[in-house]
């Protein structure tokens, strides 16, 4: 499983570096001058109270905003800036915090849609679903069955999305991610909203992915157990600013964390 | 007799006693339908990707015709000038994303349906300050295009038919069929059906919007170029078209603004409805029904079924 183009990235070593990344919207500091860095291989939670800018953080590591200062490593290669579509074709995928599926279509052709940057072959052979396209089909469509498999979706294929609970939309929407194989995946809230049976099921998914496929996945959320069971690092963002990084078991002993959560006298 | 009567009993004896009137009408209202649907068309293939009202469609089937005719009424060969066109309305769909569409990208929808506004007064001036704002003559036969018309005895009377019509109603299905096979079935359909239901969902599995509206824009001048060689040659090519072409905010009230079989159903309905009521009711009130049937028909469905014959019904989970 490797993404097209970039060079590979060993296991343990750093994938995405983020550098003194500043992002405001007008007045407003959404993240000020943070630093952290993945790791291939590794399950990475992103956390923090409301408002302490880790959607920003996530948006600003596919591309859907740009930081006003610092820089972005992916596989070796620093940029300023990532465009959307050039994250997604070096690897780079998601899943949003609302839930942004296509929602007229069906799950079956929302996963497919994540096969987009990977089908090749002529428009034209295409129209006529004759020949290399036919092909190339097939072989997406067995890939994408492998992934409703994996998830456990086969029921719901050709359900329209908007029709399904909520719970199976976010299940659809890591499937459209997956599909992607990304060398890395980002979550953004995977589990919000979910009752705990859900949230089981979400956290075998994620760490299957990570196991399974190798994908290397950074997340966000709220549910401290989740994130304690699931994560390698964890880094905490408070207002904006990285106040923590490290092992769970180090961050829930961090002090500053503590604060950041709880509140502190003044 | 009495009113009632006139309005509601006589106007089906016409039909039946006259059969061969009633199926020249259904025809010339089929074919006008036609000609509204491939207008609604273009509004809808660009509503559906982009979400945006693009006022300026009735003018681009104009400015295609036109541009057409033009080039080839200063010395290039008809089929050269046919591709010309094409190649122009793909610089159009080019600059339009430019210049239009990217700038404005996240601002609310009326903005983006203001600035179409201002693309229909650009194309009008720039198409008159090049082409000169004299009505034309479409170029049927150079492009091989039939002419002149097939009469049949049927029905106990005569039903006559333009070539023209034929060649008409068999180009715009071969499109409609081809738009059809090409959003349903090609990675690029997919991505479009995937830009209009999302954007952001679509930027994350690596579709570039810009390239999608490039390419909508582009669908919607093709089916507009279309469009304006058909109504060119039924009447002359002239920005008076434009008026016409409003005729398509009724039919895409009836078919639902994201549908394009709607589309399709609404524009024949409005079409043959139009005829119908013309021919058939118009003398009873001094005639002249066809400026306005379109419109009420509307209202009404605005009344009883505001999202139109197929459009998506809005459904919020709360």
């Amino acid at each position: 499983m490797r993404a097209p183009g970039g060079p590979d990235v060993a296991v343990g070593d750093v994938l995405l570096a983020v550098e003194n990344v500043s992002l405001s919207f007008g007045g407003v500091k959404a993240v000020s001058d943070v630093s952290f860095d993945i790791r291939k291989g590794e399950i990475r939670a992103i956390i923090g109270p409301n408002g302490a800018g880790k959607t920003s953080m996530l948006n600003v590591i596919n591309g859907f905003y740009h930081p006003q200062q610092g820089r972005i490593t992916f596989k070796g290669e620093a940029r300023a800036r990532m465009r959307p579509h050039e994250a997604a074709s070096g690897g780079i995928a998601r899943t949003f915090q609302n839930v942004a599926l296509f929602r007229g279509m069906t799950a079956l052709d929302n996963i497919m849609a994540g096969r987009t940057l990977r089908m090749h072959s002529n428009f034209f052979w295409q129209l006529l679903r004759y020949g290399p396209a036919m092909r190339e089909e097939v072989e997406h469509r067995r890939r994408v069955e492998e992934i409703i498999d994996f998830l456990k979706i086969q029921e719901i294929r050709r359900v329209p999305v908007g029709r399904l609970p909520y719970g199976l939309q976010k299940r659809v929407e890591l499937g459209r991610a997956l599909a992607m194989e990304p060398e890395l995946l980002l979550l953004d809230e995977p589990m919000a909203g979910m009752n705990l049976e859900e949230k089981e099921d979400m956290s075998r998914f994620v760490l299957d992915a990570n196991d399974h496929y190798g994908t290397t996945i950074a997340l966000i959320e709220h549910d401290m157990g989740v994130v304690m069971d699931l994560s390698d690092r964890v880094v905490v963002l408070d207002h904006g600013i990285k106040i923590a990084d490290g092992t769970p078991a180090e961050v829930k002993g961090n002090q500053a964390v503590i604060d950041a959560y709880l509140g502190v006298a003044h | 007799m009495g009113p009632l009567y006139q309005i509601f009993i006589d106007p089906f004896v016409q039909m039946g006693t006259a059969p061969d009137l009633l199926v020249q009408t259904l025809w010339e209202g089929m074919v006008g339908g036609m000609l509204y649907a491939l207008i609604a068309l273009g509004f809808v293939l660009i509503f559906k990707a982009s979400g945006v009202f693009n006022f300026a469609q009735g003018i681009m089937v104009v400015f295609a015709a036109l541009t057409l005719v033009g080039l080839y009424n200063v010395g290039v060969p008809a089929f050269l000038a046919l591709g010309l066109t094409i190649a122009v309305m793909f610089g159009l769909a080019f600059v339009v994303e430019r210049l239009v569409l990217r700038p404005l990208v996240n601002q609310p929808d009326i903005i983006l349906f203001m600035a179409t506004f201002g693309l229909t007064y650009f194309l009008i001036g720039a198409g008159e300050f090049v082409f000169g704002g004299d009505p034309k003559v479409m170029i049927t036969e150079q492009l091989f295009l039939p002419k002149g018309a097939v009469t049949y005895k049927a029905l106990g009377g005569i039903i006559s038919v333009q070539k023209l019509d034929v060649a008409a109603a068999v180009i715009a299905s071969v499109m409609v069929a081809g738009l059809a096979v090409f959003f349903s079935k090609t990675r690029i359909g997919r991505a479009l059906r995937a830009v209009a239901d999302s954007h952001a969902a679509a930027l994350s599995v690596g579709i570039s919007l810009e390239q999608i509206w490039v390419i909508v824009w582009f669908a919607a001048g093709l089916v507009a170029l279309v469009t304006g060689i058909f109504w060119g040659a039924r009447s002359d090519v002239s920005f008076a078209l434009d008026v016409i072409a409003l005729k398509a905010l009724p039919v895409l009230i009836l078919g639902g603004l994201t549908s394009i079989p709607g589309a399709i159903v609404g524009g024949l309905i409005i079409g043959i409805g139009e005829k119908m009521w013309e021919f058939y009711w118009g003398p009873l009130i001094g005639g002249g029904t066809d400026a306005w049937f379109a419109y009420v028909i509307a209202l009404v469905f605005l009344l009883f079924k505001p999202q139109g014959l197929f459009g998506e019904k809005i459904i919020e989970r709360v």
